[in-house]
């Protein structure tokens, strides 16, 4: 199969849209009929990271790259950075502010998540210049 | 048990209509999303106080059956509209979520 290859840009702060990258993905992979367990790990992985996006970075940017045994996601972001990653990465850690976490947001549980539901992960971040995550699921 | 037969059976209000013949095989209850999206699974139940327009989007990425806004909590105007382009079922009641939960149980027997 020839790879498939999207891209998606995050506006910043619009939590109207913020879901509509991965549910375009979700529904792509659907149509590939890629085994719902795969679509399942790759919704969770990249909704957490769409939104963490628009909450905590001002939006960013979403390549998808689908090919015969996985599903390559790398979301760029020129936000703050993450001081901390070990901690950001611990369930409950949040620095969600208040208006934020009135959305049903900041429960911490995002990036592990991430972890959680894709088969490689890799962040890399640096203070003042922004977040990338390297994200792989793999075809069941 | 379909979305329809809860309706019926638990008097909810339907405030939008996607699929009501759509089979509910479990339930999830929880109004913080990043929990929601990894612990819902399709054809869930879904019962949250959280009316807006993220928790149209965890349940369009779930495929739950349909969300029950319980207690009476507000469904926000934008929330209601991606809803019914994107074929979410949801549906209001003043019941609390402990008795909505434990009224879909004994139903699931
Ligand atoms: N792209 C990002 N840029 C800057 N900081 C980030 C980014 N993603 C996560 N963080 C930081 O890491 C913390 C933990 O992220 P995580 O997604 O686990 O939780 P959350 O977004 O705060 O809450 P939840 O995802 O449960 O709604 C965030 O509160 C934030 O401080
Ligand atoms: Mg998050």
């Amino acid at each position: 199969m020839e790879s498939i290859k999207l891209h998606y840009d995050i506006s910043a702060t619009d939590f109207t849209r913020a879901g509509a990258a991965s549910g375009d993905v979700k529904r792509v992979l659907k149509e590939l009929g890629v085994a719902p367990a795969t679509i399942r790990n790759v919704a969770v992985a990249m909704y957490e990271g769409e939104i963490n996006m628009v909450i905590h970075a001002g939006g960013g940017e979403i390549d998808v790259e689908i090919t015969e045994d996985a599903i390559q996601m790398i979301l760029t972001d020129h936000g703050p950075g993450i001081e901390n990653v070990e901690l950001a990465m611990k369930e409950g850690y949040s620095t969600a502010p208040d208006n934020i976490r009135c959305l049903g947001f900041g429960a911490g549980m995002g990036l592990p998540n991430i972890k959680k539901y894709s088969d490689e992960f890799r962040i890399d971040t640096e203070l003042g210049v922004g977040t990338t995550l390297t994200l792989k699921v793999y075809m069941s | 048990m379909t979305v329809q037969n809860l309706i019926d059976t638990l008097h909810l209000t339907v405030l939008t209509e996607g699929d009501l013949e759509k089979e509910i095989t479990g339930c999830y209850c929880g109004d913080l999303l990043s929990w929601v999206m990894s612990r819902a699974v399709e054809g869930d139940c879904w019962l949250t106080v959280m009316g807006n327009i993220n928790a149209v989007a965890v349940a369009v990425l779930t495929d739950c059956a349909c969300i029950v806004l319980t207690e009476n909590a507000a469904l926000d105007a934008d929330a209601r509209q991606r809803a019914e382009q994107q074929g979410v079922t949801i549906l209001t009641t003043d019941k609390t979520t402990y008795a909505v939960a434990v009224a879909l149980s004994e139903l699931m027997k």
